[in-house]
């Protein structure tokens, strides 16, 4: 019965694959042009005379003596400074996932536990914590930060990053503890074990699949964060992110305009393969936001 | 649990968050109901060979004393709120006295920067969602029909735009929608209109930040109706199937009954997410003719003589407020949803 059901005709398969290829161009094709055009000066990239010199090259030839060039991409992570960014970016974001793992695996372990009414207050205040505007909250750090002179530096960032990161890696991995039985440190509490223990021996070895997922979205918080990194950081500690855009600021000097079209290829190639390689994780974790808000 | 053990356990995550979201929160209102500090201006006599004259110029020494005393200005109550760069009440009075038709009256509030931001920041959350529920739905429907070996490439490949962060994201269409990019050039040539740029008219250019946000949010509609549609009964779809139903009206009066709350809940995020838009008209560079909230309050920060920390603070607040608005619904969904899982 399924099978008919299941079945489909022709006409829909034609006009399924048709919307389908339609969809992915659309989705896809910008990044492969960047990437594309990134091999190429900026006289092709960005044709007055005709948009085809970007395939063939025409101006790069000229300029370069070949059709592709990856000048762009030595003169940014020298003169640059990109490496010098994605050293940045790299430290932020492996410590803001770290910690906001530690704690945030603590917290939702205790709120998935307990069973005192207070554990739903909590959650109502990291939901409402969650909605905030990164930049008004920004814009509340900025003259304390400024007055304590910790303004500027990396890990102020990384402490700001993790809290802005916590309401919603406690919902994921409150609602994933959900789903890992009680009895199971139960047990180890009736065999005479604290709660950390039961936490640290029963718990942590069958977690990881929430923590892999709840990890997933602090990296992508961390590493593409603009609203915080722009503003809190001095130009020297830049990441990735305000990086490109300071290289926009200067669209003047024309090859620089190149750097930030390389740059933005350095900056989301990474970021690609990993969520390749964990696209299961973050489809499952986006569905648990579903269900529970 | 009993309250000691819980409270070590939550301890760091709650200190993290009261910490760095409560407490700039407070800070925010507090930085709003204060004003940067006045200068203080001196009179000079400048005399010469040919006479003398009396100059207005600002006393440094006095102004850097009074800004160290007073390093957040001086207290301004409520005065920043209604002042002409946010709800601006004296404005709004004067015209709706001095206008006679309602165009007029609105023409000039909406020239008002808060009112001009608040009406980019609801047309981008309002033009943005429908489009993004709808065009999730068919695209999820459409994933979920294929083979299954083709499904991950395809998935991957579909929520590729949501991954990017909003400026990469808004920089990549920008370069191809630039006048010399690949579209751009080709619109271009399709009109036969050397001088047609989106960038030229606002309505262009909000057409453009519009049509962005759809192509960077549909991704998570399709991926939240993808994960939906795995749940659907397949008990009365079989049914509809025996009773003759077609494939259009199994969908029409089964699945989508069955996504319904999914579907609001893509509204609401979608809503509450699309609030806060500010990177991609950074992006676009489109600062001339479309502001949101939330570019307000970067532009106040990023002031180059000085932070406008007590601007800054008070659109803060108010963005706070908006924000609070929409997101009423979801918290009375949840409370409801809380209280039937006890």
């Amino acid at each position: 019965m399924n099978q008919t059901i299941n079945k489909y005709s022709k006409q829909i398969i034609i006009v399924n694959s048709i919307f389908i290829l339609f969809w992915l161009t659309i989705s896809i094709f910008p990044f492969i042009w960047t990437l594309w055009g990134s091999f190429k000066v900026k006289a092709d990239f960005f044709s007055r005379a005709d948009w085809t010199y970007a395939l063939s090259g025409f101006n790069t030839l000229i300029e370069t003596g070949a059709t592709t060039t990856i000048k762009a991409y030595l003169e940014s992570w020298t003169e640059g400074e990109f490496g010098r960014a994605t050293m940045n970016t790299m430290i932020v974001t492996v410590s803001v996932v770290s910690i906001s793992l530690f704690l945030g695996t603590l917290g939702a372990y205790a709120l998935s536990r307990s069973t005192f009414k207070y554990t739903f207050y909590i959650l109502i205040i990291a939901l409402v914590f969650r909605a905030m505007p990164h930049i008004t909250l920004v814009s509340g750090y900025l003259f304390p930060f400024f007055q304590l002179n910790i303004w500027g530096i990396l890990p102020t960032t990384i402490i700001v990053l993790v809290a802005i990161n916590q309401p919603f890696t406690l919902w994921l991995l409150y609602s994933f503890f959900k789903t890992v039985p009680k009895e199971l440190d139960e047990s180890a509490l009736i065999d005479g074990c604290s709660y950390f223990q039961a936490f640290r021996y029963i718990i942590m070895p069958v977690m990881w699949p929430g923590v892999v997922t709840a990890g997933l979205f602090s990296m992508m918080l961390a590493y593409n964060d603009f609203t915080v990194t722009a503003l809190l950081l001095n130009q020297h500690n830049y990441t990735m992110v305000p990086k490109i855009n300071a290289y926009l600021g200067t669209v003047e000097y024309g090859g620089n305009y190149m750097w930030a079209v390389s740059s933005v290829v350095s900056a989301t190639a990474p970021l690609f393969m990993i969520i390749w390689f964990f696209q299961r994780q973050l489809i499952s974790g986006l569905t648990a936001g579903a269900v529970k808000g | 649990m009993p309250h000691r053990t819980f409270f070590w356990f939550i301890l760091p995550t709650a200190l993290a968050m009261i910490l760095f979201i409560g407490l700039p929160i407070v800070s925010s209102f507090f930085q709003s109901l204060h004003i940067e500090n006045e200068q203080v201006l001196m009179e000079v006599e400048n005399c010469d060979p040919f006479g003398c004259t009396t100059n207005v110029r600002v006393d440094v020494e006095a102004t850097e004393k009074i800004e160290a005393e007073n390093p957040l200005g001086r207290f301004n109550g409520f005065g920043t709120y209604i002042d002409r760069n946010h709800l601006a009440f004296d404005e709004i009075r004067e015209a709706w006295d001095n206008t006679s038709t309602v165009g007029e009256f609105k023409d000039i509030v909406l020239n008002l920067p808060f009112y001009k931001a608040l009406l980019f920041t609801l047309t981008f959350c309002f033009a943005v969602t429908p489009p993004v529920i709808v065009l999730g739905f068919i695209v999820a429907l459409s994933v979920n029909t294929l083979a299954k070996k083709l499904k991950g490439f395809i998935v991957f490949g579909t929520i590729l735009p949501m991954i990017v962060t909003p400026l990469i994201g808004s920089l990549v269409l920008f370069w191809m929608i630039d006048s010399q990019g690949i579209i751009g050039a080709s619109i271009q040539i399709l009109f036969d209109d050397p001088n047609l740029s989106l960038k030229a008219s606002s309505n262009l250019t909000w057409i453009t930040l519009i049509i962005y946000g759809i192509w960077h949010n549909t991704p998570f509609a399709f991926v939240v109706f993808y994960a939906a549609l795995q749940t659907v009964p397949q008990d009365p779809l079989e049914a509809a199937f025996i009773d003759g139903a077609s494939r259009f009206e199994r969908v029409r009066f089964i699945v989508i009954p069955h996504l319904y709350p999914v579907a609001t809940f893509i509204m609401l995020i979608c809503l509450m997410d699309n609030f806060r838009v500010f990177e991609p008209i950074i992006g676009f560079s489109a600062e001339g003719v479309a502001q949101s909230l939330s570019w307000m309050i970067y532009q106040d920060l990023r002031n180059e003589n000085k932070m406008l920390f007590g601007s800054a603070g008070a659109t803060s607040m108010l963005t706070i407020l908006g924000i609070a608005f929409l997101l009423t619904p979801v918290l009375i969904r949840t409370w409801k949803e809380f209280k039937t899982e006890r």
